[in-house]
């Protein structure tokens, strides 16, 4: 076949790519978790040490349980809010396209500039929303100061900025939905709640799908915005896990307890994804009926 | 009866302007309330009543900003990574597209399989070896793990071309293949003239993520002469002189949102229709 060799001639950049840089690193990060590595001299072989240390090392436990929080408190409200908002934009109004492209401006914006208007606004004494707080005499938190709140203030960042991306998509999805089904239930009386629930939510579903896989992801590996507010600060109430494994590597230099850090960190992302493959059967529904 | 009917569909449409506007209100006030404080002089920041809105103009914070966070190196230094990451990207990820999109060999489906699940793989497991081999091959402090991966491709930008470059009739080959064209040629000469918008969406889009990058640099660049306008931005808010200074440090953030958001400006159909086409088709 003397087609086939184009076929891989075309694919090789991708393909050394693949080999230089995810495969062989890959290989490489399992046996750089099996040793205890200082980077500046050679390995020790310890096998499974490192893991058996994370599983003791509460603060393994406490940026887990920071970053689920993390992730449970953004995922969450980005899909509620961002399908509300596209199911309003999908409606029959004027200016779609300005409104589209103003929830779509966070989305290119620098994290690191976004971050620090935020560090502005959640300021305890002079930042917008304890301005605004103040005036109706509401309690005004020291957002980034307190470790009560510093989590909460992330999250609502993470909100803001995340909800764009989003929109955009079930937006994309809604308006792949024919109107044939909405006038049809029309017929029947149906209201907008009814329509909402039994034709829009159903029918981008995949998308939802999509969306919440991609944001358990990304939320899972939250650093930039946590370096620049709160640094994993007050009192390790923002230290993500990716922000432990980060000082384990880049500031302990403990490149073994890190990779390990980091295996885990994969098969806790995997093993929820895989959690929410399996359930999406019994949820999401695919027009094609595949 | 009717009348009624068509009162309550009014309703509801004021409704939704109210919170689409309402929506509005919370994703601009912070960039607008930002570009207020770049313009304040130093002693009226800590104002108790906040303004959404200039009421004064102090555009010398802009270039006093400028100066005092090497904006200029760092502009320089910025461009430099971005647009060698654009060009990596556009050949490597066009290429093995078309490798996908047109071309039959063995093992297709499978590396293709491969390709998108390596999106879904956290950067982290590969970080800390990456890191080692690079400081092994003298790369750190230098832009090298910026760039050079992405002249190796990249499987979102990969799977974007793909689905674009499916779109174009076989038929076109098919005739170039009769007139004797050779493979390359057909896509250099067919495809990518007729991809044209796909190329100009990953490039925005790859243009976007490289200016924005802020891990890549912490982790790869120390030497300050080499920082990017992501990292200085960061080191100037962790400095003792600035961090405090909020007029000049959201002088220095305007800064550098304004190149994405004259893009943005420009280009926001292809941006929005890149990433609302990438999410539907995965």
């Amino acid at each position: 076949m003397k087609k086939q060799w184009k076929g891989y001639l075309f694919i090789m950049p991708w393909l050394i790519g693949l080999l230089a840089f995810t495969v062989i690193p890959m290989l490489f990060s399992l046996y750089i978790s099996f040793t205890e590595w200082p980077i500046l001299k050679g390995p020790t072989f310890i096998f499974l040490d490192n893991y058996v240390k994370i599983l003791k090392d509460p603060m393994f436990y406490d940026s887990l349980w920071v970053t689920v929080k993390y992730v449970v408190f953004t995922v969450i409200p980005i899909l509620f809010i961002s399908l509300f908002i596209a199911v309003l934009l999908n409606a029959k109004i004027r200016f779609r396209g300005m409104f589209r492209t103003i929830f779509y401006l966070p989305a290119v914006l620098p994290s690191v500039a976004v971050s620090l208007v935020w560090a502005l606004i959640f300021n305890a004494d002079y930042g917008l929303i304890n301005n605004m707080l103040r005036v109706p005499g509401i309690y005004a938190p020291n957002w980034l100061g307190d470790p009560k709140w510093a989590l909460a203030a992330v999250c609502i960042m993470s909100i803001w900025s995340g909800c764009s991306t989003n929109i955009i998509l079930f937006l994309a999805g809604l308006q792949g939905v024919s109107r044939t089904y909405y006038e049809a239930a029309e017929l029947d009386g149906a209201n907008a709640f009814h329509k909402l629930k039994n034709i829009t939510i159903p029918l981008v579903s995949p998308v939802i799908f999509f969306n919440l896989i991609m944001l358990i992801i990304n939320s899972f590996q939250v650093f930039s915005a946590a370096m620049m507010l709160t640094k994993g600060g007050p009192a390790d109430a923002t230290r993500f896990y990716v922000l432990y494994l980060y000082d384990n590597a880049f500031s302990y230099y403990k490149m073994g307890y890190a990779s390990a850090l980091a295996w885990l960190l994969f098969l806790i992302i995997m093993g929820l994804n895989l959690f929410v493959f399996k359930t999406s059967g019994k949820w999401v529904y695919y027009e094609g009926g595949e | 009866m009717r009348k009624v009917k068509k009162k309550k569909i009014y309703a509801g449409q004021a409704l939704i302007y109210c919170i689409l506007a309402l929506g509005v209100a919370v994703t601009v006030v912070p960039l607008f309330w930002q570009i207020t404080i770049s313009l304040k002089s130093s002693n009226t920041i800590f104002e108790t009543v906040p303004h959404i809105f200039p009421r004064e103009f102090r555009f010398e914070n802009y270039t006093e900003a400028l100066e005092a966070m090497h904006f200029v190196k760092y502009l320089g230094n910025t461009v430099f990574v971005t647009v060698m990451t654009v060009i990596g990207i556009l050949i490597s990820c066009s290429l093995t597209a078309f490798g996908f999109a047109r071309l039959e060999f063995k093992g297709k489906k499978q590396l293709f399989f491969i390709l998108v699940s390596t999106m879904m793989l956290p950067s982290q497991v590969t970080l800390i070896p990456l890191y080692m081999v690079y400081s092994r091959l003298g790369w750190i402090n230098t832009y090298l793990p910026l760039i050079v991966p992405h002249f190796l491709g990249n499987a979102f930008y990969i799977f974007m071309l793909r689905q674009f470059f499916l779109t174009i009739p076989r038929e076109l080959d098919e005739a170039a293949v009769i007139d004797g064209c050779s493979t390359f040629r057909i896509y250099w000469n067919i495809i990518l003239p007729l991809c044209k918008p796909a190329l100009l969406t990953v490039a925005l889009l790859a243009f976007n993520a490289a200016w924005n990058d802020f891990m890549g640099p912490l982790i790869y660049v120390n030497d300050t002469a080499k920082y990017t306008l992501s990292l200085g931005l960061y080191i100037f808010k962790n400095s003792e002189k600035y961090g405090p200074q909020w007029n000049y440090m959201m002088a220095a953030g305007t800064i550098m949102m304004i190149p994405v958001l004259l893009l943005y400006a420009f280009f926001q159909k292809q941006f929005i229709e890149g990433i609302a086409t990438s999410g539907l088709k995965g």
